[in-house]
């Protein structure tokens, strides 16, 4: 099992400025703190829909990479968006899925399935071809910049320990100046 | 009385051709859809022949609206073609990421047995009767497209949603031919 910052600090060194990454919940203020950037968008609006407000960016901006860091909780909202995405399969689009078995924004609760959940497998029977699930860093570290370098969609499972309930201050990253800061920069970029 | 009316309804019409060349005009480069049965044969299916606008088939109405909110960040126009059931169930998304962040989220939505030439409001159907309640209280606006003359409506309701960056929610009342 590995830590959460730990996996995020090794993805961050692999992660392009002009990149679009959409950080959910308590990964996103872990994330921001890594690895601020307008580029950043972090308001998803309703639990669930991280990896489809990626798609349509990925779709709309083909030239630009665009990398989802989903919540296992989150994904299990709408697992229909692995089907979606391996249906229109966009070559520039990265699903990461931190699993740490819990509700970490909502009290810490476990996620149903919890133990017996198989992303990776659910991921690859909705027709997603690139697959990957890791559960040691040193070995996501050696295997993560290839991943990114090769084309999408792809779809990683990183199996991290739970954080705990969390408190946050949700307004910072759904405030309207956080989204017109993205728009702007999507547009100049 | 009632009957007369009935046979008036009848020969109404609404060209699915129509609607699609007010939606190309609109310059919507992505549909994003669930079928609707209203809007299956008329609109849906002539649309998955086509290469423009883009089709894209969604497993559930939410995810729709998070699409079309990632197009719109990124400068292109997208519609959502769903039935009211789904728009029923995708209300929390809608109220998230169409309302709240003021986004331009179109959609156009199947009114699944709503009878021919009766307002929605009046509809003997209890999940018809309620949708235009429902879009008041949350704020979002809407049009009513049931015969030809209401096909002009749409090519304004989409330019105004983007202009203003707010959802509006285009309601097929019959099944285009």
């Amino acid at each position: 099992m590995m830590k959460r910052d730990d996996c995020l600090k090794a993805l961050a060194r692999h992660v392009a400025e002009a990149d679009i990454v959409l950080p959910v919940y308590s990964t996103a203020f872990d994330w921001i703190a890594i690895r601020p950037s307008p580029l950043n968008y972090l308001s998803h609006g309703a639990m669930g829909l991280a990896s489809s407000h990626g798609l349509g960016l990925a779709l709309g901006r083909p030239d630009k990479r665009v990398i989802v860091l989903d919540g296992d909780g989150s994904l299990l909202m709408n697992l229909g968006t692995l089907v979606t995405i391996a249906e229109v399969a966009p070559p520039n689009f990265y699903h990461f899925v931190c699993e740490n078995g819990t509700y970490e924004a909502n009290g810490g609760h476990p996620i149903p399935g919890r133990q017996n959940v198989d992303f990776a497998g659910v991921a690859r029977a909705a027709g997603i071809r690139t697959v990957h699930e890791f559960s040691d860093l040193k070995i996501f570290e050696q295997q993560i910049g290839a991943l990114l370098a090769g084309p999408g969609p792809v779809f990683v499972c990183l199996k991290i320990v739970a954080s705990g309930p969390q408190e946050r201050d949700y307004s910072r990253i759904h405030g309207p100046q956080v989204r017109a800061a993205f728009r702007e920069a999507l547009a100049a970029d | 009385m009632q009957v007369g009316a009935s046979r008036e309804s009848d020969r109404a019409s609404l060209l699915g051709g129509s609607i699609i060349r007010e939606i190309k005009a609109s310059k919507i480069e992505f549909v994003v859809s669930v079928p609707d049965i209203t809007t299956s044969e008329g609109l849906l299916r002539p649309l998955a022949q086509a290469s423009n606008p883009r089709l894209i088939r969604i497993c559930k109405e939410d995810e729709g609206v998070g699409i079309c909110a990632g197009l719109a960040y990124s400068g292109r126009r997208s519609l959502l073609l769903i039935q009211q059931t789904g728009m029923l169930d995708s209300i929390n998304a809608i109220r998230g990421v169409a309302v709240e962040y003021a986004l331009p989220i179109c959609m156009m939505v199947g009114l699944l047995e709503k009878e021919p030439g009766v307002p929605p409001r009046q509809s003997k159907r209890y999940g018809v009767r309620i949708v235009e309640p429902i879009l008041d209280a949350m704020g979002i606006a809407y049009h009513e497209i049931e015969e030809e003359s209401d096909v002009a409506k749409i090519k304004p309701a989409i330019d105004a949603a983007y202009t203003d960056s707010r959802p509006v929610v285009l309601l097929i009342g019959r099944r285009p031919s």
